[in-house]
C-alpha cells in the first residue's frame, strides 16, 4: 500500500498529472498532510496575534504564553498529571461498562428482530435525553463519588453504541449469511464465523467513535461533587475566570481524545489486514 | 431405481407484498433433475425462477408442494446443496484457499483429505497461483469461479446456479461458461441453473424449463441435444444451436411485455 502511495506520489509529481482543486480528485499524500498541519500553524498564529498586539483581552483570551506557563505551573504541581489520570480512569471504566453490555445486546437487536422490536422504541427514547438531564438523578442514585461520574458517561455512550453495534451487525449481505447455511452451520456457527467476523471492522470503528463521545461527556461527568479531573478543572477555573486554566483543560481533553483515536485507527490497520487485501 | 437429484412437485410460494397484497410468485411447479444432469431455468425478469431455485436450496418455504433432494424432504439449507448466487458472497477476511475450505467445515474428512480437496478445486476452477489472494484482489469472474470450487468442495447432490454469472461482463460470462462446462465434464453432478440468457442456457443445458411471466409456471420444457463436450466457438455457428436459441427466444417474447409482440422468426424473415 505504501509503495503504491509513493508510486502514484512520484508519478504525479513528475507529471503534474494532478490538480489541487479538480472534483474529488486524489493529491499527493505529502500536499494531503502539509495542509493540516499548516491550518494548525495558521491558528496558532492567528492566536498569537490577537492576544499579543492586545486586540482580545487576557481575560477572555489568555496568550499562547499564558497557557504554556499555566501547563508548566500544573505539571511541577501534579495537579496535571492528577487530574488526567482521573479523567482518564472514568472515560475507560464507563465507556468498558457500556461497551460490554453494548455489544451483546447490539448483536441481538441486529439478528433477530424480535429484539430489535423490543428494545429500539425503548433506546430511541432514552438517547435524545441529555445526559447533564440526568445528573441530578444520577446523584441520588450513586452518590457523588466516582460512580456517578462513570454512570453519566454510561448514559452518554451506551444508548448511541448499542444502536450504533445494531447497525454494524445489519451490515452483513444477506447472501453471505445464505450461502453458509448452505454449508450446513448451525446459526450459532454463522453468528460467530461470519456474522461477526464480517461485522468486526465496523465495531471496531464504533468503538472508536463512542470512545470520543465519552470524551466530550467528560465535562457534564465531573460537573458536581469531583475534586480532580480535567473537567473539574476547567468547572473550578470558571468560577476564578482563570481563562488560560480553561483552555489548557479543554486542550487537554482534545488531545487525549485525539490519542486515544488513534489507537483505534492503528490497530484497526493493524487488525484488519485483509480490508486492504493483505494478509 | 435411484431417486431422482432434485423432485419438486406441485410447489407453489406466495409473498406479501409491502402494501399486503398477495403475491404469487410460483405456481404449481413440477420437475426432476436426474443425477449426472445440468436443468436451466430460463423465463422473464420477476417470474419466480430464482424463487423457485431458493426453495430448493431450503431459503424460501413453499405454501404447497414438496422438494425432494435425492429422496429427502428439504425443510432447511444443507450440504446436500451447493449454492451459488449472483452477487459475490465470498469471506473477504479469507483467501481463496481458506474460502474454499471453509465450507468444509461440517465435512467429517480429516484435515490432510481437506486439504487435497482443496488444492483439487483450486487447479479444477485454474486459480493456481492465487490460493492465498483476498476476495478484493480477484476479479469478479475469478471470484465466482471461487464459489463455484466452494459449492462443490464438500460433494453436494446438487449444485444450484442463481445467475452466476450475470453480473459479468460479456467477456468473462464467455469464459466462465467455458469453465463451468468444462468443470461439469470432471465432476458430473446434477445442476440447476436459473438465466434470463437464452444463449447461456442452451450452451449448457441437457433439458431447459421455460417459465411463464408471474404468476410463474412451467410453460414448456425442451430437451437440448447437442452433443458433449461442447466448444464454445463450435456451437455457437452450428445451426443447431441457432435453432434452439431462436425457439426460445420466441417463447420468452411471448412471456415478456414487449412493445411489439412479433414473433422473432419473423422479423428476421
Amino acid at each position: 500500500m505504501d509503495q503504491i502511495l509513493s508510486v502514484k506520489e512520484k508519478e504525479s509529481s513528475e507529471s503534474a498529472s494532478y490538480r489541487l482543486l479538480d472534483l474529488r480528485s486524489d493529491i499527493p499524500s505529502r500536499i494531503y498532510w502539509s495542509a493540516g498541519g499548516l491550518f494548525f500553524i495558521f491558528i496558532f498564529i492567528l492566536w498569537l496575534f490577537l492576544t499579543s498586539l492586545k486586540i482580545v483581552s487576557p481575560l477572555f483570551l489568555p496568550g499562547p504564553e499564558a497557557v504554556w506557563d499555566e501547563f508548566l505551573r500544573q505539571l511541577h504541581e501534579g495537579i496535571l498529571l492528577q487530574d488526567a489520570s482521573a479523567s482518564l480512569y472514568r472515560i475507560m471504566l464507563g465507556w468498558i461498562i457500556s461497551t460490554i453490555i453494548a455489544v451483546p445486546i447490539g448483536i441481538l437487536m441486529g439478528n433477530f428482530k424480535l429484539f430489535e422490536g423490543m428494545l429500539e422504541p425503548f433506546i430511541d427514547l432514552i438517547r435524545y435525553m441529555p445526559a447533564v438531564a440526568f445528573v441530578p438523578l444520577t446523584i441520588l442514585w450513586a452518590g457523588v463519588g466516582n460512580s456517578q461520574k462513570i454512570l453519566i458517561l454510561f448514559i452518554g455512550t451506551f444508548f448511541q453504541e448499542v444502536l450504533m453495534i445494531m447497525d454494524n451487525v445489519k451490515s452483513v449481505p444477506r447472501e453471505l449469511i445464505e450461502v453458509s447455511s448452505t454449508f450446513g452451520l448451525s446459526r450459532f456457527e454463522i453468528l460467530r464465523d461470519v456474522i461477526l467476523r464480517y461485522a468486526m471492522p465496523g465495531i471496531w470503528d464504533t468503538f472508536r467513535i463512542t470512545l470520543g463521545w465519552a470524551w466530550t461527556y467528560l465535562v457534564v461527568a465531573e460537573l458536581v461533587a469531583a475534586s480532580s479531573g480535567l473537567g473539574y478543572r476547567i468547572m473550578k477555573a470558571q468560577r476564578f475566570l482563570q481563562t488560560e486554566s480553561i483552555i489548557l483543560g479543554i486542550l487537554m481533553i482534545g488531545l487525549m481524545g485525539l490519542i486515544t483515536d488513534m489507537i483505534f485507527k492503528f490497530t484497526y490497520r493493524k487488525l484488519f489486514r485483509w480490508l486492504d487485501g493483505k494478509g | 431405481m435411484d431417486s431422482p437429484a432434485l423432485e419438486i412437485s406441485q410447489l407453489s410460494i406466495k409473498f406479501k407484498s409491502n402494501n399486503q397484497k398477495e403475491i404469487t410468485a410460483v405456481e404449481n411447479v413440477s420437475l426432476n433433475i436426474n443425477s449426472n444432469e445440468f436443468v436451466s431455468i430460463i423465463g422473464p425478469s420477476g417470474c419466480g425462477k430464482s424463487t423457485l431455485l431458493r426453495a430448493a436450496a431450503g431459503l424460501e418455504r413453499p405454501q404447497f408442494g414438496k422438494i425432494r433432494v435425492d429422496g429427502h424432504i428439504v425443510t432447511h439449507p444443507g450440504a446436500d446443496r451447493g449454492m451459488v448466487f449472483q452477487t459475490y458472497t465470498l469471506f473477504p477476511w479469507l483467501t481463496t484457499y481458506e474460502n474454499i475450505l471453509f465450507s468444509l467445515k461440517k465435512s467429517p474428512l480429516s484435515t490432510p483429505e481437506k486439504e487435497a480437496l482443496v488444492n483439487h478445486y483450486i487447479q479444477m476452477i485454474g486459480l493456481e497461483g492465487f490460493e492465498n489472494a483476498y476476495p478484493n484482489q480477484l476479479s469478479g469472474g475469478m471470484r465466482q469461479r471461487v464459489a463455484i470450487a466452494r459449492a462443490l468442495v464438500y460433494q453436494p447432490k446438487i449444485l444450484l446456479m442463481d445467475e452466476p454469472f450475470g453480473a459479468l461482463d460479456a467477456q468473462t460470462r464467455m469464459s466462465m461458461q467455458e469453465l463451468l462446462l468444462d468443470v461439469w465434464d470432471q465432476q458430473r453432478l446434477a445442476v440447476l441453473f436459473v438465466t434470463h440468457d437464452v444463449e447461456e442456457a442452451v450452451i449448457l443445458s441437457d433439458r431447459i424449463y421455460v417459465m411463464s411471466n408471474r404468476p410463474g409456471r412451467i410453460k414448456t420444457m425442451i430437451d437440448v441435444e447437442l452433443p458433449r463436450p461442447r466448444g464454445l466457438i463450435d456451437l455457437e455457428s452450428s445451426p443447431a444451436f441457432l435453432s434452439y436459441k431462436r425457439n426460445l427466444l420466441d417463447l420468452i417474447r411471448q412471456e415478456s411485455n414487449f412493445y411489439q409482440k412479433i414473433p422473432l422468426s419473423e422479423k428476421i424473415a
